[in-house]
């Protein structure tokens, strides 16, 4: 009768039975009788104006039911303002709605939007709107704007300065041993969630029903009633299964408000799908990015200076850039640093966040350059690390909430057989390949929700529990943390638990954004479930017919719903005992997790170490990924089995970013050239490696009641590094530009 | 998508007859290109005719050793047949290098002659393609042009062909039969894609209402120890970037025949004659491999951003022939 | 006509019935809809679609049978695999109207019941998926996948999923599962050819 042992277990998946026998049901298949179909016309053009919409071909069509324009769709009743979701508050992914007037920023920006009886209708007339426009020239690579480039004052929905400095990076860079100065170029990416975003619009009376895909239900709940003008109160937004996101549903898009406002029009459900080619330009991504980064270092490798400068295009409307310095200041000890973004305005759509935004980006340009270091100096490349271990948070001084780091370097170096690496390049060879190792450290902040996290917590008469919070779950396994949280605090097996989550009508939690969801909804549970046990062990106790009678609150221990005294095992009762004599159904509580204040005097990230394999084909220009071993200190986990799939995951996008993954502007007309999933190249099972994963878990008691450090982006940080340190092991030449491609590896061998 | 109207027929001189005789027609078989093409508008039927159930699907020995593959034979099947695997495991490379599974098991080898480019600009009715369109140019020339063809283009066209294995049939000398309202015909396998030259739009020598009925795949004792090597940015469910099919017969370390088709580089499957040429009574060595290959480079035409496969390309035959020597007992990889 | 154990639910219960059974196999439909009857897991529907209509969005949005999912509907990520005969088929470049007479099978068919497959249970076991909107395709293929035979090592079963996109990237998961069905004898028990 253990009562430590449901956090951490290897839980199978809550929703694992619904996923496996296909009747989990995702927001675009949730269809209530009459659904009608929208379907959106993206613009051709990159800039310029609508001159004319010819509807009246589209219109003719049978089934068609509307299409609406910058001339029928109704005016927003606020301008979107761009607010990352962990804020709580409503979260646009831009500050543009569509269709509001005639201009046109970017190409696939929607003009036009038609409904129809059935999808095929729509989609058909959807194709035969004609669009006429005033062309004019586009912006959309860094090779067109980078004359155009200026410092934003804040960038990444204004929580990240345009410019950070500590102490005196030309002093430092007069003290180094060393200088080096390395450009980078990264390719813009998309997420492609292999669900595309959806939204199915239900009104009744003024009450809205939104069936959404996103990380965050109340976030679509407040963006959508700002922009109709409605209270929140008003909207009910659903979100059991979301197919994937990644980031691109983090934010708050236009689909939702515009199947709402169809749904209004055609006084009918609405459904509305991107197609895949829209999802290229309907929800944000990673943007085109050059870095500049100049390192000083002493002839033992510490390093003196660091000095980062960071190009991207935004969009016409929002200063977006990833904070890919962020990861670069506060990853060594280095006394003096200066980090500055740049941006441009160009054709796109705002970028957004997308996994590990700016620590994925970042880490790829510091740990390339450290394995350049230390290949310079002669030094191992893990030793070089450990002599500029940041002992304390360099950006503050502060010391860590915990870290763990050295322990993954040992553990991952331990599991891969770093120690028998021959740091010679060129050094092995199989066959046709060259083969080579290369590592890099891991870093992702911990970030706290701003607003209190509520969940509410139940046990019923027949024994079993159910817990409930707003988050959705995308594939995190949130909901499965938040059975065995709850078990946990309740004293019962996390089977006996149920789980009610994706919906604004359960207690709010905040969108499961910058990996803090597994924090934000722990806690909540936690919180709900303790105060619920402690409830029911407080009745116990008061009760005069109870075993417990009259015992100290704090002598009762829980396990398998059964209440004992901690010193007497035998003497105790069941939760259900209790219920039942006092004719009670069930009992629930609502718990309220405050997080703590945005500073707490404490460094708060999660660390990590990255090892590859690879093999490179000279001849053939072929990189492939042999294996992957890395180790993690994400605080305390709360499920093994999901907790690892997390990591491999993001490990394995590492790889696509390292290797595959691009999304290419066409030049002449500023549109993305690939926008499929034929030609946007994804990681096949092929390209897969097995990964090694571990966790080594450490004491955090700042971040959270559970010490919780989140597990789903650091995975992929310092991939991308680790494999082009590998490749150059391989090969003995240096990749600065991701991905690297065929042409670049024959450029080079 | 447009609608159109769908008709089932069962046997041949029906779904001819159906085609033949409405120029708004179109045959449906394993629907991977077709269907595509309705959904992105190239393609406009008024009708298809579903000609799956056709009785021209077997895989029949012919009497000199050779093959017969019939036109509705999917992918898989000719793949997998054993008679395949043994006597041209070229082809069955070919065949499983291609699309994925599923896409193999729908396919069939006459809809994958037929296929059509995967050009961006060909798939998108607002670009100017002169393929799709004659006379509307050609948006790829200076466009993202990474993929698109080195040999074969002309002003008007660079598209690359897509098919993998009529990169091996046309190392094969397949020959290609035709049954049309006019009756039936054979083509020669290198006669079947024409170069685009003027007339990019012109992709095959097939007449409406004409059908591919079946591959005919010529004895080749050598083909039994040929290879299709293909070369890709992602290690399966790619187009190539380059490929290379590669029979070789070899007679005392002397390469007495060569047969080489090359992929993902041409405009059509692209039959290595120069290359063939070079390598005819030259020792099975490298150093003879890699002036074959430069030989059948030596005219190729890089776009902005493809000039990485006139090297890969090279690389990749080159490759292909150690493959297959090596297994002659030749040099190999040495 | 049909094999007896076949069930017949009507969908669309307003269509008359005289199209029932007396259209020619050979007979010219659409372009407007036409009923046409679709036999999904054992069970014979009846379905009102337009030509065009693919097997995947007839399933979907005539039929409200939602497991399998669309992806890209361009036959480039897999997660629309259903089964046609039998074998393993991307459900987005089929047309519907094709599929009459042909056994369709989809992820809600491989359970018996209320037992899951011994590749659902295994995926189950092995966490070999996370977000799940792969999933259908992904058993689709896995089952498929153990009667073409190709499981021999993690190499081949590795490029014989690989017509089968997990954004997620719960490829090596989805190996160790398909490994579990392999190296017991259950495997076999149903699947695709």
């Amino acid at each position: 009768m253990s009562t430590g042992s449901q956090i951490g277990r290897a839980v199978d998946r809550v929703d694992a039975h619904a996923k496996v026998t296909g009747t989990a049901r995702y927001s675009a298949e949730r269809r209530p009788p009459g659904t009608v179909h929208a379907v959106l016309v993206g613009a051709q053009v990159a800039n310029g104006r609508v001159t004319d919409i010819d509807t009246s071909e589209a219109m003719a069509v049978d089934g068609v039911l509307a299409v609406l324009t910058h001339r029928e769709l109704p005016r927003i009743a606020t301008r979107p303002a761009v607010v990352p979701s962990l804020a709580g508050t409503s979260a646009h992914g831009q500050s543009l709605f569509p269709m509001q007037d005639d201009r046109v920023y970017y190409a696939g920006q929607p003009v036009a939007m038609v409904v129809a009886d059935t999808l095929e209708r729509a989609e058909h007339a959807a194709e035969l709107v004609g669009v006429t426009y005033a062309v004019e020239a586009a912006i959309t690579t860094i090779e067109q704007g980078r004359d155009e480039a200026f410092e934003p004052e804040r960038i990444f929905g204004g929580i990240v300065p345009g410019r950070t400095e500590r102490g005196d990076v030309a002093a430092g860079l007069r003290e180094a041993d060393v200088v080096m100065e390395r450009v980078f170029h990264l390719a813009a990416n998309h997420h492609n969630p292999i669900e595309t975003s959806a939204a199915t619009a239900v009104w009744e009376d003024s009450r809205l029903t939104l069936y959404d895909t996103t990380q965050g239900p109340t976030a679509t709940r407040l963006s959508v009633a700002e922009l109709l003008g409605i209270p929140p109160s008003d909207i009910r937004v659903v979100s059991e299964f979301v197919g994937g996101s990644f980031g691109s549903k983090a934010m708050i898009w236009s689909h939702p408000t515009l199947a709402a406002m169809a749904a209004q029009y055609v006084r009918a459900p609405v459904t509305l799908s991107l197609s895949r080619e829209q999802m290229f330009t309907g929800s944000g991504h990673r943007e085109e990015q050059e870095h500049t980064l100049t390192l000083g270092a002493r002839e033992d490798g510490t390093l003196t200076a660091l000095r980062h400068r960071k190009l991207s295009p935004t969009s016409c409307f929002d200063e977006w850039a990833e904070p890919s310095i962020s990861p670069v200041s506060q990853l060594y000890a280095c006394p003096n640093f200066e980090g500055v973004y740049n941006v441009f305005r160009a054709n796109t759509m705002t970028p957004t966040f997308m996994r590990a935004p700016g620590e994925g980006s970042g880490a790829f340009v510091l740990e390339t350059a450290l394995d350049e270091l230390a290949y310079e100096l002669g030094v191992d490349p893990i030793e070089l690390r450990l002599r500029n271990h940041a002992d304390t948070d360099p950006e503050t001084g502060d010391p860590w909430s915990s870290k763990g780091l050295r322990e993954c370097y040992e553990r991952g170096a331990e599991l891969f057989g770093w120690g028998l690496r021959d740091p010679i390049p060129r050094s092995r060879r199989d066959g046709n390949w060259l083969v080579g190792t290369g590592m890099a450290s891991a870093i992702y902040p911990v970030y706290t929700p701003m607003s209190p996290q509520r969940a509410r917590a139940r046990v019923y008469a027949d024994g079993r529990a159910v817990i409930e919070t707003g988050a959705s779950d995308f594939g995190t396994g949130v909901g499965t943390i938040m059975a065995q949280v709850a078990a946990q605090a309740l004293g019962m097996e996390t089977e006996a638990v149920a789980v009610h989550y994706g919906d604004t009508e359960l207690p709010n939690t905040v969108a499961a954004v910058g990996s803090a969801g597994a924090g934000a909804v722990s806690s909540a549970v936690h919180t709900a479930a303790t105060a619920l046990r402690e409830r029911l062990v407080g009745q116990a106790v008061a009760d005069p017919e109870s075993p417990l009678r009259g015992a100290d609150p704090a002598g009762v221990a829980v396990a398998e719903g059964r209440m004992f005294l901690r010193e007497a095992p035998e003497t105790g009762e069941t939760y259900s005992d209790l219920l039942r004599r006092h004719m009670m159904f069930d009992a629930d509580a609502l718990g309220e997790w405050e997080p703590p204040a945005q500073d707490t005097g404490y460094g708060m990230a999660t660390f990590g170490a990255q090892f590859a394999e690879v093999g490179v084909d000279p001849d053939l220009g072929l990189v492939r990924v042999r294996r992957l071993t890395g180790v993690f200190a994400p605080g305390r986990v709360l499920n093994r089995k999901t907790a690892r799939s997390q990591l491999m995951g993001g490990m394995l996008w590492g790889m696509g970013q390292a290797l595959l993954e691009a999304t290419h502007m066409e030049p002449q007309q500023g549109r993305w050239a690939n926008a499929s999933l034929a030609e946007y190249l994804l990681p096949v099972n092929a390209d897969a490696p097995d990964v090694e994963a571990e966790m080594i878990e450490v004491e955090d008691r700042v971040v959270n009641p559970l010490g919780v450090k989140g597990i789903g982006e650091v995975g992929q940080v310092g991939v991308a590094a680790a494999i082009a340190n590998a490749v150059f092991h391989a090969t003995g030449q240096r990749f600065h530009d991701l991905p690297i491609t065929v042409e670049s590896v024959l450029a080079k061998l | 998508m447009r609608s159109f109207a769908y008709k089932r027929v069962s046997d041949v001189a029906t779904a001819i007859a159906e085609v033949g005789g409405d120029p708004g027609s179109e045959f449906l078989a394993g629907g991977t290109t077709e269907v595509d093409m309705l959904r992105i508008r190239v393609a406009r039927p008024r009708r298809v005719v579903d000609i799956n159930d056709l009785p021209i699907a077997a895989i029949e020995d012919l009497s000199d050793g050779g093959l017969r593959l019939g036109g509705l034979a999917r992918m898989s099947d000719v793949a997998a047949h054993p008679a395949v695997r043994e006597r041209y495991p070229v082809v069955s490379e070919a065949l499983e290098k291609g699309a994925s599974a599923q896409l193999r098991n729908m396919a069939t080898l006459g809809g994958n002659l037929m296929q059509k480019v995967r050009c961006s600009y060909f798939r998108d009715v607002d670009q100017a393609c002169n393929k799709r369109e004659p006379g509307s140019g050609c948006a790829a020339m200076n466009g993202f042009n990474r993929t698109h063809a080195v040999l074969g283009t002309s002003e008007h066209c660079i598209a690359t062909h897509p098919s993998d294995v009529a990169v091996a049939l046309t190392a094969l000398d397949a020959i290609v039969h035709i049954q049309g309202p006019e009756g039936a015909r054979t083509v020669a396998f290198d006669d079947f894609f024409p170069l685009p030259g003027n007339t990019p739009d012109r992709e095959h020598p097939i007449a409406h209402g004409e059908l591919i009925t079946a591959i005919e795949v010529p004895a080749n004792p050598a083909a039994r120890t040929s290879h299709y090597l293909k070369v890709r940015d992602r290690e399966s469910y790619e187009f190539a970037l380059a490929s290379a099919a590669v029979v070789l017969r070899v007679e005392r370390g002397i390469i007495a025949e060569a047969r080489i088709g090359l992929g993902g580089v041409a405009t059509k499957p692209w039959r290595a004659r120069q290359a063939e040429a070079a390598l005819t009574g030259a020792p099975a060595l490298r150093a003879a491999f890699e002036d074959a290959a430069a030989a059948e480079l030596a005219d190729a035409v890089p776009q902005g951003m493809n000039s990485f496969k006139i090297t890969l390309a090279q690389r990749t035959l080159v490759r292909a022939l150690e493959t297959v020597a090596s297994a002659h007992g030749g040099e190999g990889n040495a | 006509m049909r094999p007896r154990a076949h069930q017949t639910g009507t969908v669309a219960p307003s269509i008359p019935e005289q199209a029932r059974g007396v259209r020619p196999r050979d007979a010219e439909i659409g372009p407007e809809a036409t009923d046409i009857e679709l036999t999904v897991n054992g069970t014979t529907h009846r379905v009102r679609v337009e030509p065009r209509v693919s097997l995947l969005d007839a399933l979907r949005e005539r039929l409200d049978i939602t497991g399998t999912k669309k992806g890209c509907n361009q036959g480039a990520c897999g997660a629309c695999t259903v089964w046609v005969d039998g074998r393993r088929v991307v459900s987005c470049l089929t047309l519907a109207v094709a599929c009459e007479g042909r056994e369709i099978t989809t992820v809600e068919g491989l359970a018996d019941g209320d037992r899951l497959h011994p590749m659902q249970r295994a995926f189950v076991d092995n966490d070999a998926f996370q977000c799940g909107y792969c999933t259908p395709g992904q058993l689709m293929s896995a089952v498929a996948l153990m009667a073409e035979g190709h499981t021999c090592d993690d190499a081949e079963i590795a490029e014989w999923m690989s017509g089968n996109i997990c954004r997620c990237a719960a490829y090596p998961n989805i190996r160790s599962a398909i490994r579990q069905v392999r190296d017991t004898a259950e495997g076999t028990r149903k699947g695709g050819r």
